[in-house]
């Protein structure tokens, strides 16, 4: 799968501070990849330079095969940045007029309907951005970094202040997106969305990635549970395979089993195992 | 050349939605309309004032002058405020409150950005210290029958301060946050206002020196400049004890520095202009 974003040996220092260390990370055609790690890891600045609105102080990004920040690179990607406001004088259809006018989309009216349709926000082109409330300016947002029909979508807590049916909307549309091609980059806290949509996780702590890989890739097997009448054993290190053995094994011992249980580690527990507890 | 009248778009509806410019527009009627006032009883009480006999002053010419000198004092200071208020928060305000990033992720460039905001204020600011001069021109022609002797050049050199201005405080925004950058332009209009009072004094006491100091203020700071030059062609005419008194100008002297001061502020805009364009090309925002 070729790479819609390559990052190599990406490092960022302000000032004594070095927010990225040496980052090798690829983000393939039509691959959603999730960013994870604590307050401070990184995220953000990795998210920013690949975007152009940061520089980097030693390594490259190259985007849809252009040189992050470039004028090319630009073109092909959306973005929908951490903290954003648009201006509150506008309506809906306007930032979306004004981001059609600056990106060069010729889709009009029509792909403003769309988008404003795909975040559910269709009875609200006419509100002003200062009348709308914190979900829907977000999901605005995430409208607006989707003019253009970009290859490349960068977003940085795209569902921050969302509730769960915002959530729920966004995700889809990035299932939709994926299905239709498009790559995209996901910087979230939210674990549960990650592991539901994304393709492979990042985990960045101290400016370093420390782990990468599918959901599935990183969760790993934590033993198998038998409930029997005998009570609850868990037999650390079996896996999925050793279930039917080890059920076999206890009802050969004369054990009545009611249950059997593989236990797989979350991505929450990968996480939390991979930061060490680090909050910031 | 869409991407740049797109964002002059945004610049101008802002301003608009903003209601800068309803406030602009009533202060500044409220400020022709005091003009006028003074205007009014300057020249009605004119028959009245009789300089002693040795002393040979044509008090038409020199109130005329002077109140014209005031309003553009006025129209410089008001088109500072305008294109302070508009250009202030352009780069870092602005990103501080997450309005720049989504812009400038687009495929525009910054420099397009910043020329655009440049010709956005620009525009709205030349449009305006035009409108007030001139306006200020008429009350003073049409109440007390006096009309400066060079009516179009003084308005064009206005305009020009203002755009040095604008380009000082797009500088300002690349670097420092709107408040810092508010504050710094202001102290740097109060300080072309003090070398032009400073001129005053030396040309007053005939001194060589407190004149050359002035003279290097004001082309550090060219929109000074190119008030006063504005200030000498409303009376380049003007001879004498008259001449001299108005020399002496409101708000700093009148002072000779034609073509060279025009010049100069071309490329002091050009170079300031620059230099933001290449700060902001380097900032992380």
């Amino acid at each position: 799968m070729p790479a819609a974003v390559v990052v190599r040996g990406l490092a960022k220092r302000y000032g004594a501070v070095g927010a990225l260390r040496g980052i090798d990370l690829e983000v393939g055609e039509g691959e959603l990849v999730g960013l994870l790690g604590p307050n401070g890891a990184g995220k953000s600045t990795l998210v920013k330079i690949a975007v152009g609105l940061v520089r980097p102080t030693a390594g490259e990004v190259h985007v849809a095969g252009s040189r992050a920040g470039s004028r090319e690179a630009r073109a092909a990607l959306g973005y929908l940045a951490e903290m954003f406001r648009f201006p509150g004088w506008y309506t809906a259809d306007e930032v979306l007029e004004l981001h059609q006018r600056l990106a060069g989309s010729r889709g009009g009216e029509a792909e403003r309907n769309r988008l404003l349709d795909l975040v559910a926000l269709t009875q609200s082109g006419d509100r002003r951005v200062d009348g709308m409330s914190k979900g829907m300016q977000q999901r605005l947002g995430v409208a607006q970094s989707l003019v253009g029909e970009p290859r490349v979508l960068m977003l940085d807590e795209p569902t921050s202040a969302l509730d769960p049916v915002g959530r729920r909307t966004v995700r889809l549309l990035l299932e939709e997106l994926r299905g239709r091609g498009v790559s995209v980059l996901l910087n979230s806290h939210l674990l549960s969305e990650i592991e539901l949509v994304c393709d492979r996780v990042a985990i960045l702590l101290g400016g370093e990635l420390v782990a990468v890989g599918s959901p599935h890739e990183l969760s790993q097997a934590r033993g198998v549970e038998l409930e029997t009448d005998a009570g609850t054993t868990r037999v650390a290190g079996a896996t999925r395979e050793d279930a039917p053995r080890l059920v076999a094994a206890a009802v050969a011992a004369g054990r009545e089993v009611y249950g059997v249980r593989v236990l797989t580690s979350t991505l929450e527990d990968v996480y939390l195992e991979a930061v060490g507890g680090e909050t910031s | 050349m869409t991407a740049v009248w797109t964002i002059v778009d945004y610049g101008f509806r802002e301003a608009v939605r903003r209601k800068m410019f309803a406030v602009v527009i009533v202060l500044t009627i409220a400020f022709l309309f005091l003009f006028w006032l003074a205007n009014h009883y300057v020249f009605r009480d004119l028959s009245t004032i009789s300089p002693p006999a040795d002393v040979h002053v044509d008090t038409r010419t020199f109130a005329g002058a002077f109140l014209v000198g005031l309003s553009m004092f006025a129209t410089l200071f008001l088109g500072v405020v305008l294109a302070v208020f508009l250009t202030l928060g352009t780069v870092t305000g602005d990103a501080e409150r997450g309005l720049l990033q989504p812009l400038v992720a687009r495929p525009i460039g910054r420099s397009t950005l910043l020329i655009a905001r440049f010709l956005g204020a620009g525009g709205v600011c030349i449009a305006y210290v035009l409108a007030v001069y001139f306006a200020g021109v008429l009350i003073t022609g049409l109440t007390g029958h006096w009309y400066p002797d060079q009516i179009v050049w003084p308005g064009l050199e206005l305009a020009g301060g203002v755009l040095v201005v604008i380009a000082l405080s797009l500088l300002g925004s690349v670097v420092l946050s709107s408040t810092a950058n508010g504050i710094a332009i202001f102290m740097l209009f109060g300080a072309g206002l003090v070398a032009g009072l400073l001129g005053s004094i030396g040309h007053a006491l005939n001194s060589h020196t407190i004149k050359h100091a002035s003279t290097i203020a004001s082309w550090a700071l060219p929109f000074e400049a190119l008030y006063q030059d504005g200030l000498r062609m409303i009376t380049e005419h003007a001879s004498g004890l008259t001449g001299f008194l108005l020399q002496l100008g409101p708000f700093g002297g009148a002072y000779v520095h034609g073509w060279p001061i025009r010049l100069w502020a071309l490329v002091y805009t050009l170079g300031i202009g620059a230099v933001a364009l290449v700060s902001f090309a380097r900032k992380n925002l």
